[in-house]
């Protein structure tokens, strides 16, 4: 692996780390397994490219994205909260419409920003290789999401949406109104997710309607690796988790495709990832059955 | 206060599995009156319970808390004037959470949250010394996972947890009965310590006839939905656990086969 590639690795996993800190959001606090991710991502990477496109502050494009991100969220919440849609089903309800709507926003297929002033713009040509460059601008952003997520976790609304995750019954004993927990929860993680969309449109130059698919299973691969690297119950160390998790799993990813003695190829990533997660789910069973069985 | 009056609850309306659970249910707590709630299954003490603390809502009647008519108040709502404690240990507490986190919980318990931090110095210390006060010897565990606690250690946890908001109503329901016999004995110990410290207006529900004469002050029977005995002061003192017995064999008219299901 070159250097460039390398780096090149870390800079998709300090972006995928974003959707990583929602899908933790989703499914480890509020219980809920959330597959909106998969359409959201690419709406944030749609909503952020046709606003620098149109001349938008490349900053403004990225709130907007966010903010589509939640609206997602929220859409995918009411259906599970306010019609009782089960959340599995609520979340590819949302996804699927998220396909026609991404391509509405963009009005074709994908749209290439090239000239257009991105949120990176300012921090090239400073003598620094763009290739550093672009993971530090997003390490920065992902330190600030990880102390913001971690501080909100352990403020009072944030302990009463873990505990809505933990156990809702006993969380509306304590007055915590449950359904509002989820309606932000959901919103936060797929702001978080429509923010990691419009990072990559602005660090790789391009938004694209499939770019979405298998979103949720490599968040959900970063979750589970960071779990493993760092089992911990604190909230803080598990939201770091989360990021080197992201991170480790690019590099693990790049490393896989560029031994060419395997024989991989760049399209075989969906079936890598999917193997992976599998393997992490089913490791921990078999070791624990190891356990019982000695 | 609790005033409940005329409360009649129906599950599954219109359906064939249409089931009347309580039947025009008049019952008046008075404020620091202990009653301790007794019926065979399906009598409605459960249902009872939950439609005063909203888990269930009211078919037909009103419920007041205090001076607040609550009726169509949803849990969550209520939770600012009702502390509960549930059968299981596991269903009061979040397991995952530690024991200061829960109790952080309850201490907002009917307060707006807001995004400052749930568990600032000033309150753990507090916290400590609520739990000191179990000598059960948690208090150097509050950062430990609830879900590591024995089922009567929750429990009692659960009743500290109860007392925190410094609401006035307080709701049990046989919380007890999942624990061993001497651990039982103590949380009741402890219920009722609080319960008159505080002066807690309490509705507990039990199976245990002898609990339900030891503890509290005025002892209420269900059958099928209705109040069918209410006892307090002198009456109630000259009642032993036969007695009780005996009532219950006359309201179901028959024979119970087997004592010790009651006892």
């Amino acid at each position: 692996m070159t250097e460039i590639a390398f780096w090149g690795a870390v800079e998709l996993g300090l972006v995928y780390a974003f959707v990583a800190l929602g899908v933790y959001l989703a499914f480890r606090v509020l219980d809920f397994p959330d597959l909106t991710v998969d359409g959201s991502m690419p709406l944030g990477a749609a909503t952020s490219a046709v606003l620098l496109i149109h001349g938008v502050n490349p900053w403004l494009a990225t709130a907007a994205a966010m903010a589509a991100g939640a609206v997602a969220g929220i859409v995918t919440a009411t259906l599970n909260v306010r019609f009782k849609i089960l959340h599995l089903l609520a979340s590819i309800l949302t996804m699927t419409a998220l396909f026609s709507i991404n391509l509405r926003v963009m009005g074709r297929p994908n749209v290439a920003l090239l000239s257009e002033d991105t949120i990176l713009t300012p921090f090239y040509g400073l003598g620094v290789p763009d290739y550093y460059v672009r993971p530090a601008f997003c390490f920065v952003l992902v330190v600030i999401a990880v102390a913001l997520v971690a501080w909100f976790l352990r403020s009072e609304f944030g302990l009463a949406m873990r505990a809505t995750g933990a156990n809702p019954r006993m969380a509306r004993a304590q007055g915590v109104r449950t359904n509002l927990q989820i309606y932000v929860g959901m919103a936060l993680s797929n702001a978080l997710v429509g923010l990691a969309g419009a990072l990559f449109a602005q660090t790789n130059g391009f938004a694209d309607v499939t770019s979405g698919v298998g979103t949720i299973v490599v968040g959900l691969a970063a979750v589970i690796v960071g779990e493993t690297l760092l089992p911990s119950r604190l909230v803080t160390v598990a939201l770091i988790g989360a990021v080197i998790g992201s991170v480790v799993y690019r590099i693990a990813v790049q490393l896989a495709l560029s031994a060419d003695v395997i024989g991989l190829k760049a399209s075989d990533l969906n079936l890598v990832t999917a193997v992976l997660v599998a393997i992490a789910l089913i490791l921990p069973r078999l070791r624990k059955k190891g356990r019982a069985a000695s | 206060m609790i005033r409940v009056s005329q409360l009649g609850i129906t599950f599954n309306p219109g359906t064939p599995l249409e089931k009347r659970a309580l039947n025009g249910v008049d019952l008046t707590v008075e404020p620091g009156e202990f009653v301790t709630l007794i019926g065979s299954n399906g009598a409605g003490k459960s249902t009872l319970l939950g439609a005063v603390a909203g888990d269930v809502m009211a078919s037909e009647g009103s419920i007041v808390i205090g001076e607040t008519e609550v009726t169509r108040w949803p849990a969550a709502r209520r939770a600012g004037l009702v502390a509960r404690v549930f059968q299981d240990p596991l269903a009061g507490s979040c397991g995952t959470l530690s024991i200061e986190e829960n109790l952080a919980l309850a201490a907002a318990r009917g307060r707006k949250r807001g995004l400052s931090g749930a568990l600032p110095r000033s309150r753990r210390a507090f916290f400590k010394e609520r739990i000191a006060e179990l000598g059960l010897g948690l208090e150097n565990r509050l950062e430990d996972q609830m879900g590591l606690l024995s089922g009567g250690q929750r429990q009692a946890v659960s009743l500290v947890m109860a007392t925190l908001a410094g609401s006035d109503v307080l709701l049990l329901d046989e919380h007890t009965a999942a624990l061993d016999p001497h651990m039982a004995a103590f949380v009741l110990e402890l219920t009722c310590r609080f319960q008159a410290e505080l002066k807690l207006t309490t509705l507990m529900v039990t199976h245990s006839m002898r609990q339900a004469l030891d503890a509290g002050t005025r002892t209420v029977m269900l059958h099928e939905g209705r109040i069918v005995l209410d006892v307090k002061g002198d009456q109630r003192k000259g009642l032993g656990v036969d007695d009780l017995v005996d009532m219950f064999r006359k309201v179901r008219g028959q024979e119970l086969e087997d004592d010790a299901l009651l006892l």
